[in-house]
């Protein structure tokens, strides 16, 4: 059973990485609004921000690179859910419907590789944050855990994307669902600190899941130690990676039933 | 021996609308059994519950000796499904497409697989190409190849024809006899009678979710008003004078492209 799972994974996996290959924009346009952000905010707004004494002091291009991650991410799984909408629209689904294959690989599929594209798509923003002057004195195993956060976070995030991919019932629909998922580290320590917002502002920012995710990646790409961030941060994502996995798999069983 | 599909007293209803009242029908192994009605007669309805992809409401349905609400992965492993709308994944290649099968039914020698069909269904030269470049016909002789991978004992067919050139119409006919010839059982859908007279050994006529006739042609025939003369001036159809002027009735499709 379980053989077979990861064998009908990969190979309907396969599939869509061939269908990314085939058209590589989504990528591309994945990885371009962010990086419109980190020119924006490091070239016109940067100058006139003040980001306090704080972990990442210095340039601020490193400063704003964990928000501009998460952004890249929220802005990466909307094709996640589009691609699960069509692949639904298509013959091609009851096919693999009636075929003697895992139930759950086609969703599967589908989860890998938005994690593989958006992963490729945060190793374009991250490139140009070198070009633009991001240094980080990360060792091996922060770059690691770095690296571990932000798969957990994409993969929390794709399955929410699962669930109106699994139940729009328009294109539109499908990928609306993440702009305030985009807007979100806006509201959050990702562009300034907290500390600068009025009251009920600050108190949302410093409660919400973007800004402990985000001081943990600045303190681990600073090599300072994380503190109780890390905690909150995982325990966010992991609650949320629990949550919609539940719920999409309950739609899931009910679409092809 | 038993039956290949038994059918009692099927019924299935989405909210008010009675979709399927009560359908009964044997299929012989090895046979070809057409199922004939009008749009909205039931026949996808009754395909889709066949072939594991809808539950009936009530009633019992067993193909290849498995229940269909019983054991479900039984069923789709002895079945094989070509849909109303071809299943084809337009971003791949033809040859993609029945590796992709192939592998999802955990053949070894997928390649090799995929080229014996590619050859027999006249697709090796369009091999390369992305389905989003075929004929209909073509598209349609790719879908049923990948439905022939695996060897499944039953092969469900939904409008097989509707929407193809009457050229197209022959090839998709020849090959469904073929299938017979081999052993294999097809149940077949179809809005139009010269397509059930040309294929089947047996024809249910489903009408308003009923199985209101069940025979074989001569059986049915035998139901009809008694033949009576009349003299009329027999004008061409317009499939004799397509194939008079193109005079081209078996030449391969797709090479002009």
């Amino acid at each position: 059973m379980t053989t077979r799972f990861l064998r009908d994974t990969a190979t309907l996996t396969g599939r869509s990485l061939t269908h990314i290959l085939r058209s590589p924009d989504t990528i591309i346009t994945t990885a371009i609004m962010p990086i419109a952000f980190l020119l924006l905010f490091v070239y016109v707004f940067g100058g006139a921000i003040d980001t306090g004494s704080g972990v990442g002091q210095g340039s601020y291009v490193t400063y704003l690179l964990p928000g501009i991650l998460l952004i890249t991410i929220a802005s990466g799984i909307s094709y996640t859910a589009y691609r699960l909408f069509l692949d639904l629209q298509g013959g091609i689904f009851e096919r693999f419907q009636s075929m003697p294959i895992a139930r759950s690989s086609v969703l599967w599929a589908h989860v890998v590789t938005s994690v593989v594209s958006i992963l490729v798509s945060l190793v374009l923003v991250v490139g140009v944050a070198l070009l633009m002057g991001f240094r980080s004195g990360a060792g091996v195993l922060e770059w690691l855990a770095v690296l571990g956060i932000v798969v957990l976070f994409t993969l929390a995030l794709t399955w929410l994307a699962v669930i109106p991919g699994l139940t729009a019932k328009s294109v539109d629909g499908a990928s609306a669902f993440s702009y305030p998922l985009i807007f979100l580290p806006f509201i959050s320590s990702a562009f300034v600190p907290t500390s600068s917002m009025p009251g009920p502002v600050r108190v949302f920012a410093e409660y919400q899941p973007v800004t402990s995710i985000v001081n943990t990646i600045r303190a681990l790409f600073a090599g300072a130690p994380v503190g109780p961030d890390i905690g909150v941060a995982m325990a966010w994502t992991v609650g949320v990676l629990v949550a919609a996995y539940a719920i999409a798999m309950v739609v899931y069983r009910r679409r092809i039933s | 021996m038993s039956a290949a599909i038994q059918v009692r007293g099927l019924e299935k209803s989405f909210k008010d609308l009675h979709v399927l009242r009560g359908v009964d029908f044997e299929v012989e192994r090895g046979s070809i059994f057409a199922l004939l009605g009008s749009n909205g007669a039931g026949k996808t309805t009754a395909i889709r519950i066949l072939s594991t992809l809808l539950r009936a409401d009530a009633g019992s349905a067993v193909v290849d000796g498995h229940d269909v609400a019983i054991h479900p992965d039984q069923v789709r492993a002895a079945i094989s499904l070509t849909g109303q709308f071809a299943a084809v994944d337009d971003k791949l290649t033809g040859r993609e497409n029945l590796v992709l099968v192939a592998r999802l039914r955990h053949q070894p020698e997928a390649g090799r697989i995929a080229d014996e069909l590619l050859e027999r269904f006249a697709l090796t030269e369009a091999a390369s190409r992305r389905v989003v470049t075929y004929s209909g016909g073509m598209r349609r002789r790719l879908d049923i190849a990948m439905s022939l991978i695996g060897a499944p004992s039953v092969i469900f067919l939904d409008e097989p024809t509707t929407g193809l050139d009457p050229e197209a119409r022959n090839e998709v006919w020849a090959t469904i006899e073929k299938l017979a010839e081999h052993g294999t059982t097809v149940l077949l859908t179809t809005q139009y009678l010269d397509e059930a007279e040309q294929l089947a050994d047996r024809v249910a006529i489903l009408h308003h979710g009923r199985t209101i006739v069940n025979g074989t042609l001569a059986e049915l025939r035998a139901l009809l008003p008694a033949a009576t003369k009349e003299y009329v001036e027999k004008q061409p159809t317009l499939e004799e004078v397509f194939f008079a002027l193109t005079g081209e009735k078996h030449e391969k499709e797709g090479q002009e492209t």
